[in-house]
């Protein structure tokens, strides 16, 4: 974008734009920008992709009209950076480096983070660089740090030293509590002991001194290994709300709380045995339920393997070729254009386009397929992939926050972090759930010490502790998050790409899958199937004369016919005269010979007898083929056969949907002939065909007024609108774009054993967070009861606050460990 | 009934009705989240056992930054989530993270941690 010489009082910007492909998206995107206030006029060059706007500075900006090409479904081709600056001290740093940055011409957005010293900036590429962005930086008083910034890979190990800290900090307290515990167990009940019992009788000044040092003792281990617990339940109460610390908080004051009161002023008891000691209650509630929270996080750091994994992936440095010379770089400073070389065994740093050599690259790590991919020139290669055998050098096509595998990265972390359906239910369950427990504890104690037996208030004090200890919240809030958390990764490490928790969801509750015929169940590209010969003709003959004629010819079908005549290895030769004929084929002089290739129409038209080739072809089509007639020198030569051929895995893909009770639906632009014989060939009996590209959405909807869930399988681009019409889109990218935005899951391997995996994780992951949801309302809704005391009329049975303790911690890990269970799930 | 039953049972009903009261009927009043000179109505938001504020009042259609400051180490809070506007973000400690939406229908709408604990709400003006 440049601002040049414009009307008086208006700015003229030239904007660089991407997505442009049809006459009518410049219609679409000009009046888009002619709707925006302050635009004077709007002008697009189809051919160059550039937009001229005359605006006015004082009515609009640049943000603002970028937002407009946005919303009318184009891009601005737009340059991310991001880097460090040193001297940024306060708050209003910020806004003086954002300031030089909005000053700049051709930045649309910059954003400065004073914790992490980084700035963000949008700038227009055709207006400015990398280089004057930085300047004005620099320029406001605050020098920018060259060099990577901190990228993702130090953020996750961040979160693991975090997670760690945390986890060494949580086994110091269990430890402190454990030991004081034993110690507190043992000297609460010393008449249980032989030898212990004579030397702290009951009642004596002894035992009095040893359980007034037990009570400073538990004091410690609340302080210590109990204060988050007390901090917590406070800065809960300031938000009136209450969690699980709450409940220990009050559980384990409420016991120590009665301990000393029954140690200081036995008086007030109405007889002896009220007035023991409940101090180990406190101590060995505290250490097993921070025993319970260390395990918890060694268990959750498992959950998010798959982040680690994925980032872990990422190379280290790329070695480029500037000024002609081969230099080692770090990965950050790549550019886009930059000429990357591969040798063998190395990976592949960031996304690009072969442009020179050849390789096979194992692509599994991002896409899951496990055989090695052949790259010629022209090819796609995706970063963080690994070269075999050959050596290429690539264009850099996509750098740092834009290559593919910072894009699953990001898509997986917030698919991670999203909700599903069900959780909401739980949500609205888990706001009343603490206070509630609270309110039962409470009921607890009036209803046993007014009706039940002596000494009423220590069994009132044991059911209302025990019930504030036993009731989990954790597991109930950690059912669904671990779940999910699992599953996508699990997703992500297959080559899936789950959007988030409603897209699992729905996947889970399938029954229709309608897959798009043309590139998603066949390769999408036209391949010489069949050779017919003619009577006198041979096969080499046939093939290398119209393999040479058709080269002139620019019909998808040539360009089959060419391949197929090149991969029997034939010379093909160059004809001395061709004409297209429209709508019937063509007529080329190829050495010395006449040849005709072209539907029978072409044939009738020039006399040539057909005989039994027209039988052939009749068969052929039935096939689902396309078939072509060629006639050399007038006489009938024989049949070329071209058609679209089915993928290797999905006839096998279509069996395992089928026998997951998935019904399955072809649909088709092409006429019902060829979309019944592909259909026959991988055992489809339901084909929509001759569906406009425009009613494919609307088909997907008729299906889903049969009352069925449907998902669509597509390729994302073309069948967008059937992907967002469904109930899950599913999306078979292709290589590098990855970020599909229509679709609910992107399978990165353009394949249709990625449906069937997508479709097993997610009812393998729903049958998890069921699992989970069900065990955690059982154990509460069970354990709360015999807290209460419910079955002590009947059985004489009271739980213990510590066994609550136990169980309590206990069912947190379990859900946790059953989250982590996921992980073990492998495609079938 | 001896008297201390009923002494206990009164206190004990008056604890209940405290709770009830506490945390069901009480409503916090919000913040009114400050418009900025780039269009954006921001907020700086606390994260250290809870959410400080814990209620945001913003207006509709305008663009909205909550700065989020996490300051405890505790694994429970190091992601909030806004469903309803379909963002969310990992809360490095100490680190100030910002995140935008647009609030396009007045209503109320809950943030939170993943799993809960911590609730705040958004009430769109």
């Amino acid at each position: 974008m440049s601002l040049c010489a414009a009307p008086p009082g208006t700015q003229r910007a030239e904007l660089v734009l991407s997505g442009l492909s049809c006459p009518a998206c410049v219609r679409t995107v000009e009046e888009a920008l002619r709707g925006v206030p302050g635009v004077e006029s709007a002008s697009l060059n189809l051919a160059t992709a550039h937009a001229f706007v005359d605006y006015d500075p004082s009515r609009t900006s640049l943000v603002a009209i970028h937002d407009a090409i946005k919303k009318a479904g184009y891009r601005v081709g737009l340059g991310r950076a991001r880097f460090r600056i040193k001297g940024m001290t306060c708050a209003s740093c910020v806004t003086r480096i954002e300031g030089a940055l909005k000053a700049t011409p051709g930045v649309i957005r910059g954003t400065v983070s004073v914790g992490t010293e980084e700035a963000e900036v949008e700038y227009d590429l055709g207006a400015t660089n990398l280089h004057t962005v930085k300047a004005a930086v620099a320029s406001a008083g605050y020098p920018v740090i060259e060099g990577p910034p901190p990228s993702s890979p130090s953020a996750v190990d961040q979160e693991a030293t975090a997670r760690e800290h945390e986890y060494r900090t949580f086994m110091r307290q269990w430890w402190f509590g454990a030991a004081v515990g034993t110690f507190t167990m043992i000297m609460s009940y010393p008449w249980l002991f032989p030898g212990l019992g004579s030397l702290f009788p009951r009642d004596s000044h002894r035992l009095w001194y040893m359980w007034a040092g037990m009570g400073v003792a538990s004091l410690a281990v609340m302080l210590y290994s109990g204060r988050h617990f007390f901090t917590g339940a406070w800065q809960a109460l300031k938000h009136r709300s209450a969690n699980m610390h709450t409940l220990i908080a009050l559980g384990t004051g409420v016991a120590w709380i009665y301990s000393t009161i029954a140690l200081l002023f036995p008086a007030m008891f109405p007889s002896r045995e009220f007035a023991d000691v409940y101090y180990d209650v406190t101590v060995v509630v505290i250490a097993l339920v921070d025993l319970g929270l260390a395990m918890e996080l060694k268990a959750k750091g498992r959950t998010s393997d798959a982040i680690k994994k994925l980032v872990g992936l990422q190379a280290k440095t790329a070695r480029v070729l500037r000024d002609g010379r081969e230099l080692d770089i770090p990965v950050e400073e790549v550019l886009v254009g930059d000429t990357v070389v591969v040798r063998p065994g190395e990976k592949i740093p960031v996304d690009g386009k072969v442009v020179e050599g050849t390789s096979a690259v194992d692509e599994s790590m991002v896409t899951g397929e496990s055989l090695p991919v052949e790259k010629q020139v022209g090819d796609e290669v995706i970063g963080a992939t690994m070269n075999t055998t050959g050596a290429f050098r690539f264009v850099a096509t996509k750098v740092g926050k834009d290559t593919a595998l910072a894009n699953i990265v990001r898509m997986v972390q917030d698919a991670q972090g999203s909700k599903v359906p069900i959780q909401r239910i739980v949500d609205v369950v888990s706001g009343y759930f603490t206070p509630s427990v609270a309110i039962l504890a409470i009921l607890g104690f009036m209803v046993w010490y007014t009706f039940g037996p002596e000494p009423r208030v220590v069994y009132g004090l044991i059911v209302a502790v025990t019930t504030l200890i036993i009731a989990c919240p954790c597991a109930l809030g950690m059912a669904t998050p671990m779940s999910l958390t699992t599953g996508v990764g699990l997703g992500a490490l297959n080559g899936i790409l789950i959007r988030g928790g409603d897209a699992l969801q729905s996947a889970e509750k399938l029954q229709t899958v309608i897959l798009d015929k043309t590139g998603t169940i066949t390769h999408g590209k036209p391949v010489l199937t069949d050779v017919v010969v003619g009577p006198g003709f041979d096969e080499a003959t046939l093939l290398r004369l119209a393999g040479g004629v058709e080269k002139s010819s620019e019909h998808p079908l040539a360009a089959a016919i060419v391949e197929g005549a090149k991969a029997k290895g034939l010379a093909l030769p160059d004809p001395s005269s061709f004409a297209a004929i429209p709508g019937h084929g063509i007529e080329a002089t190829v050495e010395g010979r006449v040849l005709l290739l072209g539907n029978a129409k072409l044939m009738r038209d020039r006399k040539v007898a057909l005989g039994d080739l027209e039988a052939r072809a009749q068969q052929l089509a039935d096939d689902g083929k396309t078939p072509m007639f060629a006639a050399i020198d007038g006489k009938p030569a024989g049949i070329l056969a071209v058609a679209d051929t089915v993928r290797a895995d999905s006839l096998a893909a279509i069996q395992v949907l089928k026998s997951m009770a998935l019904e399955v639906v072809m649909m088709t632009g092409d006429n019902e002939r060829t979309g019944k014989a592909i259909a026959r060939q991988v055992g489809i009996e339901r084909v929509l065909a001759e569906v406009l590209p425009q009613d494919k959405a609307f088909n997907v909807q008729k299906l889903q007024l049969e009352g069925k869930r449907v998902a669509m399988v597509g390729d994302g681009i073309n069948d967008a609108p059937a992907l967002a019409q469904a109930d899950v889109g599913f999306a078979i990218g292709t290589g590098t774009d990855v970020a599909i935005a229509a679709s609910d899951i992107t399978l990165i391997k353009g394949s249709l054993r990625g449906v069937v995996t997508a479709i097993q994780i997610s009812r393998a992951t729903m049958r998890n967070v069921y699992q989970n949801l069900t065990g955690a309302f059982i154990y509460n809704i069970l354990g709360l009861p015999v807290a209460l005391g419910i079955l002590y009329p009947l059985f004489g049975i009271l739980l213990s606050p510590l066994l609550a303790a136990l169980a309590m911690s206990f069912s947190s890990v379990t859900v946790i460990a059953n989250a982590n269970r996921l992980k073990r799930w492998r495609p079938s | 009934m001896s008297w201390d039953r009923v002494a206990v049972d009164l206190v004990g009903l008056a604890l209940i009705a405290f709770i009830v009261w506490f945390f069901w009927l009480v409503k916090a009043k919000g913040v009114h989240a400050a418009p900025t000179s780039g269009g954006y109505q921001e907020q700086m938001v606390l994260v250290k056992g809870g959410y400080t504020p814990d209620v945001i009042v913003v207006e509709a259609g305008k663009p909205v930054r909550l700065n989020f400051v996490r300051q405890e180490s505790a694994s429970c809070s190091e992601m909030v989530l806004l469903p309803a506007f379909g963002k969310s973000a990992k809360l490095p400690e100490g680190a100030t993270v910002p995140v935008e939406f647009l609030p396009r229908e007045r209503g109320e709408f809950e943030f939170a941690c993943q799993m809960g604990m911590f609730r705040g709400k958004v009430i769109v003006e």
